[in-house]
């Protein structure tokens, strides 16, 4: 199947929706496993002839699976800078095939829910993404997929050790569970480090972006499994699937305590951010984030009533570089993509507050 | 503020939480997309403290001169030295795990905590580890050959790697792994 990349533009990706269970602080699921094709050197030692026939095997060998044929099948080599980063944006392919060498490839289904990488660090990266807190389903889906490849494809598989992998910290399973989080309220009341601590202390690795001094980017956090051998899968993403409840009540509590004790405050720092992404003429990309983080608390609490938590998603994906110049039709330098973005949130922002005008 | 990598201004400031304790980190944008690279968001070690973590176990327990001669050890198949594995972080073929195997087991142990799989299993195509290395082997010997023009050598092994995969992907094929 072909795909357009400028129609892709123009939707929303699976986790960009919003929806699913705790979409108000669970952005997206994720699982992938790492797989590689037994006869074939690892990546880094592959000739470019190698890759060249991974690619081909791989692609030759999905279109033989009939529930995977609808898959389309993107070479990332033969692809723009652009559209190689705006599929990076989109979260369907990884900063490292975007860099890699050689040939190199992505599928992806229609819903932007499943998409295999082939020749990233290992031979085949499969993952799947659900909107909200849904591992049970993202689980069901990638074994699925995995035994589908696995009745074509032989992975390179050690009896004692599991699938192998180029890199040692994924042998085992090959697999990473991540889920995604926005945790404004653990952040403002600084307790995020303490949940931290406790997580590392159980194997799991947090990663955070973080902003100009201490203040989180977005506070955005992914949480995942850090070992992937010893374990069965079900265990590893039951570990993960086990503590994100837990954070997603202390990020509630902490919300209602900012809104019992600190109202006024919450609301005008909140009222702000909103002010600044309606009227700046220029904003950088973390500034936004940053702001949008703000914006998309005050959508949770019911304090902004013009959006709605896809809104804020979408904007979050359609101020990226890539996703900007992939919708002004054209390249922009960095002073352009802040006067774009402006132009961009401006514009979004004022149809949605007067299309919540023309509702009343 | 500037860039530890390089004299640009460090425009992200990046709190690394995968080891025991918090870690800034402050680049440009360049060098900040670089080191997101490294660990593309799945929170596992990056190239660089695995290749620490290494150093820091080998450094126990060899001597240099150990060392240095365990650096030159090179896998037969795929040809990456310990060396290479040490500096990268990466390996080079499924053959590794098997030749560098009392190199990496306390590796392993160090980083998983276990070295016994408990996952799931192919459930078809099962191929012996050694018929994997053969076949990596073989390809490589014909890459070889195409570089030397010695096409007619190449085109033998490329028949004889092709009556391998056909011989073991036959339906009732036994081989355990």
């Amino acid at each position: 199947m072909n795909v357009d990349l400028n129609e892709l533009t123009g939707r929303a990706g699976e986790w960009m929706k919003g929806a699913g269970p705790q979409s108000d602080i669970v952005i997206s699921s994720r699982i992938r496993l790492a797989r590689n094709i037994a006869e074939f050197p690892f990546i880094r030692r592959c000739t470019a002839a190698d890759r060249a026939a991974i690619d081909k095997a791989v692609r030759d060998r999905l279109a033989e699976v009939p529930q995977l044929t609808d898959l389309a099948y993107l070479r990332v080599d033969e692809l723009s800078d652009v559209d190689r980063h705006f599929l990076a944006e989109r979260q369907l392919i990884s900063r490292e095939l975007v860099e890699a060498e050689g040939a190199r490839s992505v599928a992806i289904d229609q819903n932007e829910r499943l998409s295999l990488m082939i020749n990233e660090e290992d031979h085949l990266r499969i993952q799947v993404m659900k909107s909200g807190f849904d591992l049970v389903a993202a689980w069901d889906q990638i074994n699925e997929v995995d035994d589908l490849l696995e009745t074509k494809l032989t992975y390179a598989f050690h009896e004692k050790l599991g699938y192998l992998t180029a890199c040692p910290t994924n042998v085992g399973t090959g697999m990473r569970v991540s889920v995604m989080l926005h945790l404004p309220a653990l952040v403002i009341t600084q307790q995020i480090e303490k949940v931290f601590r406790s997580l590392q202390k159980i194997n799991l690795a947090v990663r955070g972006l973080y902003g100009e001094g201490s203040q989180a980017m977005g506070d955005f956090y992914q949480i995942s499994n850090q070992i992937t051998l010893g374990r069965s899968e079900i265990e590893l993403r039951n570990q993960v699937h086990d503590v994100v409840p837990m954070i997603i009540d202390y990020e509630r509590r902490a919300r209602d305590f900012l809104l019992k004790q600190n109202q006024q405050d919450l609301h005008d720092k909140i009222s702000r951010a909103y002010g600044i992404l309606r009227t700046a003429q220029t904003i950088s990309s973390e500034e936004t984030m940053h702001l949008l983080s703000s914006v998309r608390m005050g959508v949770n609490l019911g304090l902004i009533d013009d959006l709605v938590i896809a809104d804020i998603n979408k904007l979050f994906v359609d101020t990226q570089p890539a996703h900007l110049q992939k919708l002004r039709g054209g390249p922009l330098d960095t002073a352009g993509r802040n006067s774009e973005r402006a132009l961009y949130l401006r514009r979004y922002l004022s149809q949605k507050e007067k299309d919540g005008a023309d509702q009343n | 503020m500037k860039c530890q990598q390089c004299e640009k201004p460090a425009t992200f400031h990046i709190t690394e939480l995968t080891g025991a304790e918090p870690q800034e980190i402050h680049l440009c944008e360049g060098c900040a997309q670089k080191y997101l690279m490294q660990t593309p968001g799945t929170g596992m070690p990056g190239k660089a403290s695995l290749a620490g973590m290494l150093a820091q176990q080998l450094k126990v327990a060899d001597t240099a001169k150990e060392l240095e001669k365990l650096d030159e050890k090179c896998c037969p198949i795929c040809g990456i030295s310990f060396y290479e594995f040490r500096n990268q972080g990466r390996l080079g073929c499924p053959h590794d795990y098997v030749f560098f195997a009392s190199e990496l087991e306390p590796l392993i142990v160090n980083i998983h905590g276990d070295l016994v799989h408990k996952g799931k299993h192919p459930l078809t195509h099962k191929r012996s580890t050694e018929s994997q290395t053969k076949l990596i082997q073989l390809r490589r010997e014909m890459n070889e050959a195409i570089r030397l023009e010695q096409y007619e050598r190449a085109s033998e092994l490329r028949d004889t790697i092709r009556n391998l995969e056909e011989s073991e992907d036959q339906p009732g094929d036994e081989h355990s792994v």
